[in-house]
Protein backbone atom coordinates (compact mmCIF):
# COMPACT_ATOMS: atom_id res chain seq x y z
CA UNK A 1 0.00 0.00 0.00
CA UNK A 2 1.36 3.39 -0.41
CA UNK A 3 -0.06 5.24 2.73
CA UNK A 4 1.81 4.55 6.17
CA UNK A 5 -1.85 4.11 7.52
CA UNK A 6 -5.83 3.89 7.03
CA UNK A 7 -6.21 7.46 8.02
CA UNK A 8 -3.07 8.71 6.04
CA UNK A 9 -5.22 6.87 3.29
CA UNK A 10 -8.39 8.98 3.74
CA UNK A 11 -6.02 12.66 4.37
CA UNK A 12 -3.97 11.87 1.55
CA UNK A 13 -2.03 14.44 2.54
CA UNK A 14 -4.82 17.30 2.65
CA UNK A 15 -6.11 16.15 -1.28
CA UNK A 16 -8.16 13.81 0.33
CA UNK A 17 -11.48 15.54 -0.21
CA UNK A 18 -10.83 16.71 -3.72
CA UNK A 19 -10.07 13.28 -4.12
CA UNK A 20 -12.80 11.37 -2.52
CA UNK A 21 -15.57 13.91 -3.37
CA UNK A 22 -14.45 13.16 -7.20
CA UNK A 23 -14.83 9.04 -6.83
CA UNK A 24 -18.21 9.94 -4.69
CA UNK A 25 -19.86 11.90 -7.60
CA UNK A 26 -18.43 9.18 -10.03
CA UNK A 27 -19.76 6.15 -8.04
CA UNK A 28 -23.23 7.89 -7.88
CA UNK A 29 -23.53 8.69 -11.15
CA UNK A 30 -22.16 5.30 -12.45
CA UNK A 31 -24.56 3.64 -10.09
CA UNK A 32 -27.41 5.37 -10.55
CA UNK A 33 -27.59 5.22 -14.56
CA UNK A 34 -27.23 1.61 -14.62
CA UNK A 35 -29.72 1.09 -12.02
CA UNK A 36 -32.00 3.94 -13.81
CA UNK A 37 -31.41 1.91 -17.41
CA UNK A 38 -31.68 -1.14 -15.86
CA UNK A 39 -35.38 -0.18 -13.85
CA UNK A 40 -36.80 0.99 -17.22
CA UNK A 41 -35.57 -1.34 -18.87
CA UNK A 42 -37.87 -3.90 -16.20
CA UNK A 43 -40.87 -1.24 -16.32
CA UNK A 44 -41.47 -1.07 -19.91
CA UNK A 45 -40.50 -5.17 -20.10
CA UNK A 46 -43.77 -5.03 -17.89
CA UNK A 47 -46.03 -2.62 -19.47
CA UNK A 48 -45.99 -4.71 -22.96
CA UNK A 49 -46.50 -8.32 -20.77
CA UNK A 50 -49.49 -6.37 -19.30
CA UNK A 51 -50.57 -5.44 -22.58
CA UNK A 52 -50.17 -8.56 -24.44
CA UNK A 53 -52.08 -10.47 -21.25
CA UNK A 54 -54.58 -7.81 -21.82
CA UNK A 55 -54.74 -8.36 -25.54
CA UNK A 56 -55.11 -12.25 -25.53
CA UNK A 57 -57.95 -11.98 -22.84
CA UNK A 58 -60.37 -9.81 -24.82
CA UNK A 59 -59.25 -11.70 -27.84
CA UNK A 60 -60.63 -14.97 -26.79
CA UNK A 61 -64.32 -16.08 -26.73
CA UNK A 62 -66.16 -15.42 -23.20
CA UNK A 63 -66.58 -18.58 -21.55
CA UNK A 64 -69.81 -19.37 -21.61
CA UNK A 65 -71.66 -19.54 -18.05
CA UNK A 66 -72.26 -22.93 -16.51
CA UNK A 67 -76.15 -24.41 -16.80
CA UNK A 68 -77.46 -23.56 -13.55
CA UNK A 69 -81.13 -25.26 -12.24
CA UNK A 70 -83.02 -22.09 -10.69
CA UNK A 71 -86.21 -21.93 -9.78
CA UNK A 72 -88.25 -19.21 -11.71
CA UNK A 73 -90.72 -17.39 -10.41
CA UNK A 74 -93.76 -17.34 -12.61
CA UNK A 75 -96.72 -14.97 -11.74
CA UNK A 76 -100.17 -16.66 -12.04
CA UNK A 77 -102.05 -13.68 -12.45
CA UNK B 1 -18.68 -9.21 -43.21
CA UNK B 2 -21.94 -7.90 -45.38
CA UNK B 3 -23.86 -10.84 -43.71
CA UNK B 4 -22.76 -9.66 -40.38
CA UNK B 5 -23.60 -6.04 -40.99
CA UNK B 6 -27.03 -7.04 -42.41
CA UNK B 7 -28.08 -9.18 -39.45
CA UNK B 8 -26.84 -6.08 -37.44
CA UNK B 9 -29.90 -4.15 -38.74
CA UNK B 10 -32.18 -7.02 -37.36
CA UNK B 11 -33.53 -5.41 -33.89
CA UNK B 12 -34.61 -9.57 -33.18
CA UNK B 13 -31.16 -10.67 -33.51
CA UNK B 14 -29.53 -7.58 -31.90
CA UNK B 15 -31.67 -8.10 -28.71
CA UNK B 16 -30.85 -11.99 -28.61
CA UNK B 17 -27.24 -11.47 -28.74
CA UNK B 18 -27.12 -8.16 -26.01
CA UNK B 19 -29.13 -10.55 -23.86
CA UNK B 20 -26.42 -13.27 -24.07
CA UNK B 21 -23.52 -10.80 -23.99
CA UNK B 22 -24.56 -8.50 -21.24
CA UNK B 23 -23.72 -10.70 -17.96
CA UNK B 24 -20.00 -10.97 -19.22
CA UNK B 25 -19.70 -7.49 -20.46
CA UNK B 26 -21.10 -6.59 -16.57
CA UNK B 27 -19.11 -8.98 -14.66
CA UNK B 28 -15.63 -8.30 -16.51
CA UNK B 29 -16.29 -4.73 -16.83
CA UNK B 30 -17.59 -4.33 -12.90
CA UNK B 31 -14.29 -6.57 -11.91
CA UNK B 32 -11.56 -4.38 -14.14
CA UNK B 33 -12.63 -1.08 -12.89
CA UNK B 34 -12.88 -1.76 -8.90
CA UNK B 35 -9.42 -3.51 -9.98
CA UNK B 36 -8.29 -0.46 -11.35
CA UNK B 37 -9.63 2.07 -8.95
CA UNK B 38 -8.70 0.08 -6.00
CA UNK B 39 -4.89 -0.23 -7.37
CA UNK B 40 -4.75 3.30 -8.67
CA UNK B 41 -6.41 4.83 -5.09
CA UNK B 42 -4.69 2.60 -2.26
CA UNK B 43 -1.10 1.06 -4.14
CA UNK B 44 0.46 3.04 -7.03
CA UNK B 45 2.65 5.41 -5.87
CA UNK B 46 2.57 9.22 -5.49
CA UNK B 47 3.04 11.48 -8.38
CA UNK B 48 6.47 13.74 -7.25
CA UNK B 49 4.76 16.65 -8.78
CA UNK B 50 1.45 16.62 -8.22
CA UNK B 51 1.26 14.66 -4.69
CA UNK B 52 -2.31 12.51 -4.45
CA UNK B 53 -4.59 14.54 -6.15
CA UNK B 54 -3.29 13.12 -9.17
CA UNK B 55 -5.50 9.83 -8.01
CA UNK B 56 -8.61 11.72 -9.58
CA UNK B 57 -6.77 10.74 -13.07
CA UNK B 58 -8.09 7.17 -12.65
CA UNK B 59 -11.80 8.32 -13.32
CA UNK B 60 -11.00 11.59 -14.89
CA UNK B 61 -9.55 9.91 -17.90
CA UNK B 62 -11.81 7.12 -18.18
CA UNK B 63 -14.42 9.62 -18.18
CA UNK B 64 -13.13 11.60 -20.73
CA UNK B 65 -12.42 8.98 -23.09
CA UNK B 66 -15.83 7.56 -22.97
CA UNK B 67 -17.34 11.05 -23.31
CA UNK B 68 -15.58 11.46 -26.99
CA UNK B 69 -15.54 7.76 -28.07
CA UNK B 70 -19.52 7.92 -27.52
CA UNK B 71 -19.74 10.70 -29.44
CA UNK B 72 -17.46 9.54 -32.77
CA UNK B 73 -19.52 5.92 -32.44
CA UNK B 74 -22.63 8.16 -32.39
CA UNK B 75 -21.18 9.93 -35.44
CA UNK B 76 -20.85 6.44 -37.51
CA UNK B 77 -24.22 5.76 -36.34
CA UNK B 78 -25.28 9.27 -37.83
CA UNK B 79 -24.20 8.27 -41.18
CA UNK B 80 -25.70 4.88 -40.76
CA UNK B 81 -28.68 6.05 -40.28
CA UNK B 82 -28.95 8.80 -43.26
CA UNK B 83 -26.98 6.27 -45.89
CA UNK B 84 -28.65 3.00 -44.89
CA UNK B 85 -31.55 3.89 -42.94
CA UNK B 86 -30.77 1.17 -40.18
CA UNK B 87 -33.28 1.27 -37.69
CA UNK B 88 -30.76 0.07 -34.60
CA UNK B 89 -27.96 3.17 -35.75
CA UNK B 90 -30.84 5.54 -34.93
CA UNK B 91 -31.74 3.24 -31.73
CA UNK B 92 -28.02 3.39 -30.71
CA UNK B 93 -27.85 7.25 -31.01
CA UNK B 94 -31.05 8.04 -28.96
CA UNK B 95 -29.49 5.05 -26.36
CA UNK B 96 -26.51 6.21 -25.64
CA UNK B 97 -26.59 9.87 -25.67
CA UNK B 98 -27.33 10.53 -22.55
CA UNK B 99 -24.36 8.08 -21.01
CA UNK B 100 -22.53 10.32 -23.13
CA UNK B 101 -23.68 13.26 -21.21
CA UNK B 102 -22.99 11.66 -18.31
CA UNK B 103 -19.29 10.85 -19.06
CA UNK B 104 -18.57 14.62 -20.15
CA UNK B 105 -20.44 15.95 -17.22
CA UNK B 106 -17.75 13.25 -14.61
CA UNK B 107 -14.98 14.33 -16.64
CA UNK B 108 -15.60 17.81 -16.43
CA UNK B 109 -16.88 17.68 -12.83
CA UNK B 110 -13.61 15.63 -11.84
CA UNK B 111 -11.23 17.91 -14.10
CA UNK B 112 -12.51 21.12 -11.79
CA UNK B 113 -11.88 19.52 -8.94
CA UNK B 114 -8.47 18.02 -9.72
CA UNK B 115 -7.83 22.01 -11.01
CA UNK B 116 -8.21 23.53 -7.86
CA UNK B 117 -5.20 21.78 -5.79
CA UNK B 118 -3.19 21.67 -9.00
CA UNK B 119 -3.83 25.09 -10.92
CA UNK B 120 -5.46 27.00 -8.15
CA UNK B 121 -8.58 27.09 -9.85
CA UNK B 122 -11.72 25.30 -10.47
CA UNK B 123 -12.26 26.31 -14.27
CA UNK B 124 -10.35 28.36 -17.23
CA UNK B 125 -11.64 29.25 -20.38
CA UNK B 126 -8.49 27.42 -21.93
CA UNK B 127 -9.48 25.85 -25.08
CA UNK B 128 -9.76 21.59 -24.11
CA UNK B 129 -11.75 22.94 -21.32
CA UNK B 130 -14.07 25.10 -23.11
CA UNK B 131 -14.27 22.51 -25.99
CA UNK B 132 -15.32 19.50 -23.49
CA UNK B 133 -18.18 21.88 -22.12
CA UNK B 134 -19.63 22.16 -26.05
CA UNK B 135 -19.37 18.67 -26.31
CA UNK B 136 -22.24 18.35 -23.08
CA UNK B 137 -23.74 21.38 -24.66
CA UNK B 138 -23.88 19.36 -27.86
CA UNK B 139 -25.07 15.59 -26.16
CA UNK B 140 -27.50 17.86 -24.50
CA UNK B 141 -28.92 19.24 -27.72
CA UNK B 142 -29.00 15.98 -29.27
CA UNK B 143 -30.98 14.24 -26.54
CA UNK B 144 -33.21 17.64 -26.51
CA UNK B 145 -33.95 17.90 -30.61
CA UNK B 146 -34.83 13.67 -30.33
CA UNK B 147 -37.46 14.63 -27.50
CA UNK B 148 -38.71 17.72 -29.32
CA UNK B 149 -39.55 15.81 -32.79
CA UNK B 150 -42.51 13.58 -32.73
CA UNK B 151 -42.07 11.75 -35.92
CA UNK B 152 -39.49 9.03 -35.43
CA UNK B 153 -37.88 9.04 -39.19
CA UNK B 154 -37.69 12.90 -38.70
CA UNK B 155 -36.29 13.04 -35.65
CA UNK B 156 -33.29 10.17 -36.96
CA UNK B 157 -32.35 12.62 -39.24
CA UNK B 158 -32.47 15.45 -37.33
CA UNK B 159 -30.40 14.23 -34.85
CA UNK B 160 -28.41 12.60 -37.04
CA UNK B 161 -27.77 15.71 -39.34
CA UNK B 162 -26.97 17.60 -35.48
CA UNK B 163 -24.27 14.60 -34.50
CA UNK B 164 -22.52 14.74 -37.96
CA UNK B 165 -21.99 18.73 -37.53
CA UNK B 166 -21.06 18.30 -33.46
CA UNK B 167 -18.29 16.02 -34.49
CA UNK B 168 -15.73 18.57 -35.83
CA UNK B 169 -15.59 19.35 -32.04
CA UNK B 170 -13.54 15.35 -31.63
CA UNK B 171 -10.42 16.85 -32.96
CA UNK B 172 -10.87 20.37 -31.38
CA UNK B 173 -10.91 18.17 -28.17
CA UNK B 174 -7.91 16.15 -29.09
CA UNK B 175 -5.55 18.58 -30.25
CA UNK B 176 -6.53 21.44 -28.30
CA UNK B 177 -3.62 20.63 -25.68
CA UNK B 178 -1.38 20.81 -29.16
CA UNK B 179 -2.84 23.61 -31.10
CA UNK B 180 -3.08 26.52 -27.76
CA UNK B 181 -1.46 26.85 -25.22
CA UNK B 182 -3.56 25.75 -22.25
CA UNK B 183 -3.48 24.91 -18.28
CA UNK B 184 -4.03 21.93 -18.98
CA UNK B 185 -1.17 18.78 -19.43
CA UNK B 186 -0.66 17.03 -23.18
CA UNK B 187 -2.28 13.89 -23.60
CA UNK B 188 -1.05 11.33 -20.58
CA UNK B 189 -0.52 9.01 -23.40
CA UNK B 190 -1.23 7.56 -26.19
CA UNK B 191 -2.06 4.25 -28.27
CA UNK B 192 1.26 5.00 -30.73
CA UNK B 193 3.83 5.71 -28.20
CA UNK B 194 5.23 4.85 -25.36
CA UNK B 195 3.51 5.74 -22.19
CA UNK B 196 5.13 8.48 -19.85
CA UNK B 197 3.85 7.80 -16.48
CA UNK B 198 5.39 4.78 -14.45
CA UNK B 199 4.13 1.37 -15.09
CA UNK B 200 2.94 0.99 -11.83
CA UNK B 201 0.66 4.41 -12.84
CA UNK B 202 -0.67 3.48 -16.51
CA UNK B 203 -1.41 -0.16 -15.62
CA UNK B 204 -4.32 0.52 -13.03
CA UNK B 205 -4.92 3.09 -15.33
CA UNK B 206 -5.68 1.12 -18.52
CA UNK B 207 -7.80 -1.14 -15.98
CA UNK B 208 -10.21 0.98 -15.12
CA UNK B 209 -10.18 2.50 -18.76
CA UNK B 210 -11.13 -1.04 -20.16
CA UNK B 211 -13.44 -1.65 -16.88
CA UNK B 212 -15.45 1.57 -17.79
CA UNK B 213 -15.84 0.53 -21.79
CA UNK B 214 -16.83 -2.26 -21.17
CA UNK B 215 -19.36 -1.21 -18.56
CA UNK B 216 -20.64 1.28 -21.08
CA UNK B 217 -21.11 -1.81 -23.55
CA UNK B 218 -23.74 -3.42 -20.90
CA UNK B 219 -25.41 0.37 -20.88
CA UNK B 220 -25.55 0.77 -24.29
CA UNK B 221 -27.16 -3.19 -24.53
CA UNK B 222 -29.80 -2.82 -22.08
CA UNK B 223 -30.72 1.19 -22.76
CA UNK B 224 -31.01 -0.24 -26.36
CA UNK B 225 -33.03 -3.46 -25.82
CA UNK B 226 -35.60 -0.64 -23.98
CA UNK B 227 -35.78 1.26 -26.99
CA UNK B 228 -36.05 -1.88 -29.44
CA UNK B 229 -39.36 -2.77 -26.54
CA UNK B 230 -40.68 0.17 -27.21
CA UNK B 231 -40.85 0.69 -30.85
CA UNK B 232 -40.81 -2.87 -31.68
CA UNK B 233 -43.71 -3.71 -29.00
CA UNK B 234 -46.24 -4.06 -32.24
CA UNK B 235 -44.39 -6.74 -33.66
CA UNK B 236 -45.11 -10.82 -33.18
CA UNK B 237 -41.49 -11.44 -32.59
CA UNK B 238 -41.46 -9.18 -29.01
CA UNK B 239 -44.59 -10.50 -28.10
CA UNK B 240 -43.72 -14.21 -27.96
CA UNK B 241 -40.86 -13.02 -26.47
CA UNK B 242 -42.16 -11.41 -23.46
CA UNK B 243 -45.46 -13.75 -22.96
CA UNK B 244 -42.48 -16.68 -23.04
CA UNK B 245 -41.16 -14.52 -20.17
CA UNK B 246 -37.92 -14.45 -21.75
CA UNK B 247 -35.81 -10.95 -21.21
Amino acid sequence: MAFDSFSAFLVMEGHGPYVWVCYGVFVLLLAGMMFWSFRTHQDIYQICKRGYEQQSKVGQPKPKAPATFTRVEVSQD
Amino acid sequence: MWQFFHKLGSPKWFYGIATRFMPWLLASGLLLLVAGIVWGLAFAPKDYLQGNSYRIIFIHVPAAFLAQSIYIMMAFSAVVTLVWRMKLADVFVKAVAPVGLVFTFLSLFTGAVWGKPTWGTWWVWDARLTSMLILLFLYGGVIALDRAINDEKSAARAVAVLVLVGVVNIPIIKYSVDWWNTLHQPATFKLTEKPSMAVEMWVPLVLAILGLYLLFGWLACLRMKTEILIREQRTRWVRDLVLAGGK
